[in-house]
């Protein structure tokens, strides 16, 4: 059987240490909780990404003389 | 300006889901967080996280960051980023080192907190953040907890200062 997570607990007024397992539902809400900053992060990358895609397809058509679409265009006003 | 030792922690053999600061005394200026962490990510990083009085997530911040290949800025809302974390396929026995300062955590204003975190990994890519946040709330600090989602291994550290405003910790500034 897999041991259960545990916190660290210090008390930093009396120094007392406790190694506390966690429960069900404080695994279920990390897990939970790790999941969603990973699906955020990832989705802050594509963001990153994207943006960049349209800032280096924006300045290819300024290069080329060619229009911009207007979500092109929205990258190059600051 | 003082600095005190208010607790060091180190993780035993078995690791540990998080570290809680507990109890922290409301009788310092400031307080300054060091922390030295490698998790069992299977990744060469992980977000390091920290939050305050177990509230995860009224905060905000801005950050710089060197990835190793380029520098970036960003955004994060809703988690308390503090910069980033050794995960366990960086170079063997290698940890991330932060060191994090929050002024004036016992004030009645939202908090901020800065932070300077470097992964440690013999590689191209390691990162390095310097990080900006805000912590939306009025309530004094009294807990700090470190939880990445990802189990801290062993010898993994936190040391918790306290700093006294003054030169010697007992001269009033006006």
């Amino acid at each position: 059987m897999a041991t259960k997570p545990t916190k660290l607990i210090v008390n930093c007024s009396t120094g007392e240490r406790t190694v506390v397992e966690l429960t069900a539902a404080e695994i279920a809400e990390r897990e939970q909780m790790a999941q969603e900053a990973e699906a955020q992060r990832l989705a802050e990358e594509q963001a990153a990404a994207d943006l960049q895609a349209l800032k280096d397809s924006a300045k290819a058509k300024l290069i080329a003389g060619e229009p911009l679409t207007a979500e092109e265009a929205d990258t190059l006003v600051l | 300006m003082k600095k005190t030792l208010i607790e060091r922690i180190e993780v035993g053999s078995g690791g540990a889901a998080s570290i809680l600061l507990d109890a922290i005394p409301q009788t310092y200026t400031d307080l300054y967080l060091v922390i030295s962490i490698r998790n069992n990510r299977s990744a060469a990083a992980a977000e390091e996280k920290i939050y305050f009085n177990g509230n995860t997530s009224n905060f905000s911040t801005r950050y710089l960051e060197g990835s190793g290949a380029a520098a970036a800025t960003g955004v994060i809302s809703g988690r308390g980023f503090a910069g980033v974390e050794v995960g366990n396929t960086s170079t063997a026995n290698t940890f991330s080192s932060t060191a994090i300062y929050i002024p004036n955590y016992t004030s009645g204003n939202a908090k901020s907190f800065s932070s300077d975190s470097v992964q440690e990994n013999n590689a191209t890519a390691s990162a390095q953040y310097l990080v900006a946040g805000r912590w939306s709330d009025t309530a004094a600090i009294t807990s700090i907890t470190i939880d990445s989602g990802f189990t801290l291994l062993e010898y993994c550290s936190a040391s918790l200062y306290g700093v006294t405003a003054g030169n010697d910790g007992t001269t009033t500034v006006s």
